[in-house]
């Protein structure tokens, strides 16, 4: 089983997660991860999507992705060269004389301090998942309390562009 | 003008005559402004489900958009199982239903349910309108996506308040769907592709589906069949779309298909789809299903294609373009031998059934409707064994007078159906035949049907109990029947008398030849009970997980 990026443009209307989400649950497909926000466009946002399966499920996914009608476009990147990022939050247990090591490791990671508490410390770290996962992996000793992930969010290296293509509108259908 | 006036405004502009509907509170300014409309006809049902199945049995006999409205709440769910039913047999249509005004929305206030949420698997696309602007707009792509590529049912929610707003009106001319542009004409090489390879073919079958009626492909599915002298089998919803009289009809494939169409797909070298989406009551054992073919697939929804079975050639388009692209490329190739091989495979497994017990049987009774009016009828149907009887046993002529519910296979269907039907087909004779299980699941719409004064003939064939869930419980669980059994039925020959109408009751083959013409003949309604033996079962039969060339015989 391999996983698959799918980067996939869809109006920004209201339900339009809902009818995504709703699709992969009743088809039976599973959401490794999914990141939504909106594009360049007000009336264009953009998920990342990324689905475990063999390569006969990845179309079924694409197929039916395809059929609703706020999906705009769908490019499966797996196979391009892409960059791919995920951000983390980690709060992790440090007592003041734990601080230095732990900040150590961040450095490593290249993440930096967004709190400190008297008993804790939080980090936000950014990469892609074998990254983010090795940063976890290496705060996990000094005990986790509390850590977030965005999702992997993706885009194809050099002059290839996952887009709409024409110019903006801001009444698209609801 | 309000929403409400401009949301029939945009009706008539999309030609709708007839709406099928139940009126209510939060729909309540809607059926005002429909007061005014002299061009939109309401039928009034009697129960919401009413409403969306004759829209439905309008839009298959019409190929029309069908229409039906309802209000919040109850009315919205109780047309949930009919816009399933439409969603499952690809059904144009439009489904209108009021909503609680927008402040209470989300406050689990009366007679609110979220029907956008509920009926978002069972639509192609629905709308809750939140813009009182964007009416016009919302229901011309509406109406635009119920119609085109792979139709469904599509479902616009009106808040009371927005309903009610006063808005500048102006129809669009065009729609602008930018993730929404079907496929129409297939790929010209891989139409080139298909007619090289029916070339080469010795042994070809084609397997035709619901897609052909929904594209008006008929005739063309005619004289494609003739060019290459293949024969043809159709699904269930497929029935229609090639003349059942005809040489080259295999009849139904699969489940209770005739054992010569299963047969002809198993030797097949090449299977042609067409329209048709290798559903599992067709297809059976994935393994077995054509073992030896080439699998050509033709469809209009690329989803379709490579769901079930691998495919050697994908042809994504409408099926009536690509048969019209694909006619000038063939060459007359004598398939003599394969065709004798099809003759002998009728003349080895005829579909048939025993008449030696004395009893009334189904089947006869769907023969004997066929002699009397020669394939030119509308036939709507239930579900369960009556229905896989009409399939078998009734020849259809032409397209669109089937009207039957496939892929839900939903009992109940049949009575609203023909309703809308009739109401769609003006002129044309309409036959219900119905079980006493799956009439009884709608009979209230007896009184839309006579208050409308429409000429539908309802044939029973009773035989008090659920009869195909007998026939399962008889295979599958050792003949333990669990409540299948009627202990009681009103009487229907008083039923329709209750109704102003004749009613009939045929215990013998002598009743049925006496009386069923001029039962069927005489203008205006009536229902003709037929009590037939509840042991009769549907034959043959693919047990589960059984190839579709292993039927069993079980009559």
């Amino acid at each position: 089983m391999e996983k698959h990026t799918l980067s996939v443009l869809v109006e920004n209307s209201p339900g339009v997660l809902t009818r995504v989400a709703g699709l992969f649950a009743r088809r039976g497909f599973n959401i490794d991860s999914l990141a939504v926000g909106r594009t360049d466009r007000n009336d264009v946002s953009r998920m990342t999507i990324v689905v475990e399966g063999d390569r006969s499920l990845i179309e079924q996914v694409t197929k039916q992705l395809h059929k609703l009608i706020d999906v705009i476009k769908i490019s499966n990147i797996t196979e391009e060269e892409y960059v791919d990022r995920e951000l983390v939050m980690v709060k992790v247990g440090a007592e003041p004389n734990q601080r230095v090591e732990t900040m150590h490791i961040a450095g490593i990671f290249r993440a930096r301090v967004v709190d400190l508490g008297r008993k804790t410390i939080t980090f936000e770290c950014t990469g892609n998942a074998g990254k983010i996962n090795a940063f976890e992996e290496s705060l996990r000793p000094y005990g986790i309390k509390e850590l977030v992930r965005t999702g992997k969010i993706a885009m194809l290296r050099g002059n290839k562009f996952v887009s709409v293509g024409g110019t903006s509108r801001d009444d698209e259908e609801d | 003008m309000t929403v409400a006036e401009a949301l029939v405004q945009c009706l008539e502009r999309e030609n709708v005559d007839t709406i099928f509907g139940y009126p209510g509170g939060a729909i309540l300014p809607v059926y005002d402004a429909l007061y005014h409309s002299s061009r939109i006809k309401h039928v009034l049902v009697r129960h919401e489900q009413g409403a969306v199945h004759a829209a439905d049995g309008y839009a298959r006999v019409s190929g029309k958009v069908g229409v039906c409205i309802a209000t919040s709440g109850p009315g919205a769910t109780n047309l949930v199982t009919g816009i399933a039913n439409a969603y499952m047999d690809s059904i144009p249509m439009v489904i209108i239903t009021g909503q609680v005004p927008t402040s209470q929305i989300g406050t689990d206030s009366f007679q609110e349910v979220d029907i956008t949420g509920i009926t978002l698997p069972i639509t192609k696309h629905n709308y809750l309108l939140k813009y009182p602007d964007r009416l016009p707009a919302v229901v011309k792509s509406a109406f635009h996506i119920a119609s085109t590529g792979r139709p469904g049912p599509v479902l616009i929610d009106i808040p009371k308040d927005i309903a009610q707003t006063k808005i500048a009106f102006k129809y669009p001319t065009s729609v602008r769907l930018r993730g929404y542009k079907p496929t129409y004409k297939g790929h010209p090489s891989k139409i080139k592709e298909i007619a090289a390879l029916i070339g080469k073919a010795k042994r070809p079958v084609i397997y035709a589906g619901g897609g052909i009626i929904a594209s008006n492909a008929s005739s063309e599915l005619l004289q494609f069949a003739e060019a290459i002298s293949a024969p043809v089998t159709n699904t269930f919803m497929g029935l229609a779309g090639f003349p059942g009289d005809h040489p080259l009809f295999l009849g139904m494939l699969g489940l209770h298909g005739t054992r010569y169409a299963n047969l002809a797909i198993t030797e097949s070298d090449l299977l042609i789809g067409l329209g048709a989406r290798f559903d599992d009551r067709v297809v059976m054992n994935i393994n077995t299903f054509a073992p030896k073919a080439t699998v050509i697939h033709v469809d209009i929804d690329p989803a379709e294609i490579g769901k079930v079975i691998g495919t050697n050639v994908p042809l994504v388009g409408d099926v009536k373009l690509v048969l019209k692209a694909l006619l000038p490329l063939l060459e007359k190739v004598d398939r003599s031998e394969w065709l004798e091989r099809i003759r002998s495979l009728k003349a080895e497994y005829p579909l048939t059934y025993s008449r030696a017990c004395g009893a009334l049987k189904p089947q006869f009774v769907i023969e004997q409707l066929w002699q009397c009016t020669k394939g030119d009828a509308i036939i709507a149907t239930d579900v369960g064994q009556h229905q896989m009887w009409v399939a078998q046993f009734y020849k259809f002529r032409e397209p669109r007078t089937l009207v039957s519910s496939g892929g839900l296979g939903c009992m109940g269907f049949g009575l609203p159906a023909a309703v809308g039907a009739c109401i769609g087909a003006p002129g044309r004779k309409v036959i219900l035949v119905t079980g006493d299980g799956s009439l009884q699941m709608t009979m209230q719409e007896l009184g839309t049907m006579i208050e409308q004064g429409l000429d539908v003939k309802i044939v029973i064939l009773n035989n008090y109990v659920l009869g195909m869930v007998r026939q399962l419980q008889e295979f599958y669980c050792e003949g333990r029947y669990m409540a299948v059994n009627f202990r009681f039925h009103p009487d229907f020959e008083l039923l329709a008398k209750a109704y102003g109408m004749p009613g009939y009751t045929f215990k013998t083959e002598e009743d049925v030849l006496r009386g069923l013409a001029e039962a069927i003949d005489k203008p205006g309604p009536a229902i003709i009970n037929c009590i037939v033996p509840a042991e009769e079962n549907v034959s043959p039969m693919v047990m589960a997980g059984s190839g579709i060339h292993e039927a069993i015989d079980c009559g």
